[in-house]
Formats: structure tokens, C-alpha cells, sequence
């Protein structure tokens, strides 16, 4: 019986050597943790379609929520998720020329757009905060009948928390939070990946492995956290 | 005692590029990151000036594939050429891509249910 299994023609079985993938166990592992990174994200940019569906009625306008801009009060809707979203793929940009000079082994050129690019995170960071900030705070109010101590009451709600928004139903501040909020956790990991290989390159030790791939698996990283906001910026604020 | 073997020295790029190849990259990424900016800039101008409000039903439900057509452009551009899933071998491309195509069921139930549902709602409740 034993022999059975060794009846297999031996060029039909992969008997290590030569990845089948031709990558290498790391960088195929990070594809690998990426597809499923993409599965939570598709499954709740899902969960927000069906809750906009089911509450078609009280959804937001969500250009009429996020209008604001640092330094001014003009009505400018959009332009603020517009530009964050610019800052993201810049620094995306800056992360290609770093992999691109990884692949010549040319450090000073791996420094240089690794740097950009951990600043890019930390502005787009900012830019998160501040608009978090912009959308806790809130305007003027509205007045909604809500639950207070076991009694519905007309209260003023004031910008947005977990239980109350003045924006409209309550699960789109939940959605905002949420998915903004997961994907800004990915972001800050990001930042903190890349200045740890940042850091490990200005030390040469990629220099004494002879290659430059962890630059390019934080960079496959970063890559993926764009996407994302590729995705949400389509599907929560303009759709 | 045999030798231990630096995977990702075995699959990496060559070291080596003539100034034409690095130039030919550098084009490349030069014109993905137009491309991405201007489809940005389009998506804006649109969410602007083409608000839900303003148009009606029929037009809207045509941006709204407009916009998803533009998203689906953008993130292809992203993984295939700045995350070079367009360079590597067919069998990883498929690997990685191919999962997908459950999320394209998974938006048919949740969305076809989320409408049924908020029907039986307004009928419940007039």
C-alpha cells in the first residue's frame, strides 16, 4: 500500500527547490495575508451597502455631511476626502520608487522614498483626525425625539456618537467609524512598518543581506491600505 | 551540511539595469500616477457637480456605474503595476485574484436582501 503514493510520476510532484509560485515564501505569505485582509474589508463595505439599502429613507447625503475645510468656512463639499485621497496615492507613488530602487540595491534612493512616504502616512493621519474631529463636533444640531432614561424626549443632538448623529441614521456614523477607523488602524500600522524597515536599511542591513525585498513586502503593505481607500472613498462618500 | 539558500536572493529582480530600463519604469510609474490623479479629480468634479439631488434617478444609477467602473480602473492599476501582480507568474496572479469573485456574490445577497427588506418595512409600516 505504502507503495501506492510512489506509482506518482516524480515530475508531477514538487519536491521543494523551485517555488512553483516563483516568489519567495515571504512575499508569497504577504499576498497571501493581504487576500484575506480584503475579504474583511469587502465584508464590511457589504455590510455598509446593505445597511444603506435597508435605510434608504434616512441615509445621509453624504456631500452635504462633509463639506468642511481646514482655514475656511466655504461650503466645499468633497474636497477635503479628495485631497486625503491624493495624499494617499502620493505616498503610494513615493513607496513604487522605493521598491524600484530596492530593486537596484540603490540605498540612498530607498532612504530618501521610504522617508517621503512614512511622512505621507502620517499626514494623511492628520488629515483623519482632523476630519474625525470636524464630524464628532458637528453644526448647529438637529432636534430628534430619542431615548433618555427610559423615556423618548426631543433633545438637541449636536455631531455624532455612537448612539445619536445629527447627520441621519445612526448606523452611518457607526459605518464612519468603523470602517474609517479600521482602515486608519491599517494606516498607522503601515506607518509604523514602514519606519521600522526605514530604520533597518539606514542601519545597511539589507545591504548586507544583498537584497531589498522587505522593502518590497512593506510596500505591497502600503499598497493594499491605497486600495482600500480607493474602495472607500467610492463607496462611503460618494456613492 | 548543505548549504542554506537566500530565498528571496534566488526570486528577486536583477541588480543590474541599463539607464533605457530605468527610464522605461520610471515613465511607467510617471503615467499610472496621471492616470490615478486624473480619475480622482474626475471623481470629485462628478460627486460636485452631479449630485444626487440634482439629477434624476435614471442618470443617477448611470454615474453610479461610472463611479464603480472608475474604482475598479484605479484599484487595477494599483495591484497590477504598483504592487506588480502584473509581473509575477499566472498561477500567483490567479491565486490572489481569483478568491475575489466570492465578494461579487456576497454584494448580489446582501444588497437584493437590504432592498426586500426595507420594502417589507414601508409595508409594514403604512
Amino acid at each position: 500500500m505504502a507503495q501506492a503514493t510512489l506509482d506518482i510520476p516524480a515530475n508531477k510532484i514538487w519536491g521543494g527547490g523551485t517555488s512553483p509560485f516563483g516568489a519567495s515564501y515571504g512575499k508569497l505569505m504577504m499576498w497571501f495575508f493581504l487576500l484575506s485582509d480584503a475579504f474583511t474589508f469587502s465584508t464590511l463595505l457589504v455590510a455598509l451597502g446593505y445597511a444603506r439599502h435597508v435605510h434608504a429613507d434616512s441615509w445621509p447625503l453624504v456631500e452635504k455631511v462633509f463639506h468642511h475645510f481646514p482655514f475656511t468656512h466655504a461650503h466645499l463639499p468633497l474636497l477635503y476626502v479628495g485631497l486625503m485621497t491624493f495624499i494617499l496615492i502620493i505616498s503610494s507613488v513615493t513607496m513604487v520608487l522605493a521598491v524600484d530602487a530596492g530593486h537596484t540595491n540603490n540605498k540612498k534612493g530607498v532612504l530618501f522614498w521610504l522617508g517621503l512616504t512614512v511622512v505621507g502616512g502620517i499626514v494623511f493621519l492628520g488629515s483623519q483626525a482632523w476630519e474625525w474631529y470636524t464630524f464628532i463636533v458637528g453644526g448647529d444640531g438637529v432636534m430628534k425625539s430619542i431615548l433618555v432614561d427610559g423615556q423618548v424626549k426631543e433633545v438637541l443632538v449636536q455631531g455624532a456618537n455612537l448612539q445619536n448623529n445629527e447627520y441621519g441614521h445612526t448606523l452611518f456614523a457607526n459605518f464612519f467609524f468603523f470602517i474609517t477607523g479600521f482602515h486608519g488602524f491599517h494606516v498607522f500600522s503601515g506607518v509604523v512598518i514602514n519606519a521600522i524597515v526605514l530604520y533597518q536599511a539606514s542601519q545597511g542591513i539589507y545591504e548586507k543581506r544583498g537584497h531589498y525585498e522587505m522593502v518590497e513586502k512593506a510596500g505591497l503593505y502600503w499598497h493594499f491600505v491605497d486600495l482600500v481607500w480607493v474602495f472607500v472613498f467610492t463607496f462611503f462618500y460618494l456613492l | 551540511m548543505h548549504e542554506v539558500q537566500d530565498q528571496s536572493l534566488q526570486y528577486s529582480h536583477p541588480h543590474t539595469r541599463t539607464p533605457e530600463e530605468s527610464k522605461a519604469v520610471r515613465k511607467k510609474i510617471l503615467l499610472v500616477t496621471l492616470l490615478l490623479s486624473v480619475i480622482t479629480v474626475v471623481e470629485i468634479l462628478i460627486g460636485i457637480y452631479f449630485s444626487k439631488t440634482h439629477v434624476g434617478p435614471g442618470t443617477w444609477t448611470l454615474i453610479k456605474w461610472f463611479y464603480i467602473i472608475l474604482t475598479l480602473v484605479k484599484a487595477g492599476y494599483i495591484v497590477l503595476v504598483f504592487m506588480h501582480l502584473g509581473d509575477e507568474q499566472k498561477n500567483l496572479r490567479t491565486t490572489v485574484l481569483l478568491p475575489m469573485v466570492l465578494v461579487i456574490y456576497l454584494i448580489f445577497i446582501a444588497l437584493f436582501e437590504g432592498e426586500e427588506l426595507l420594502q417589507y418595512v414601508q409595508e409594514f409600516m403604512k
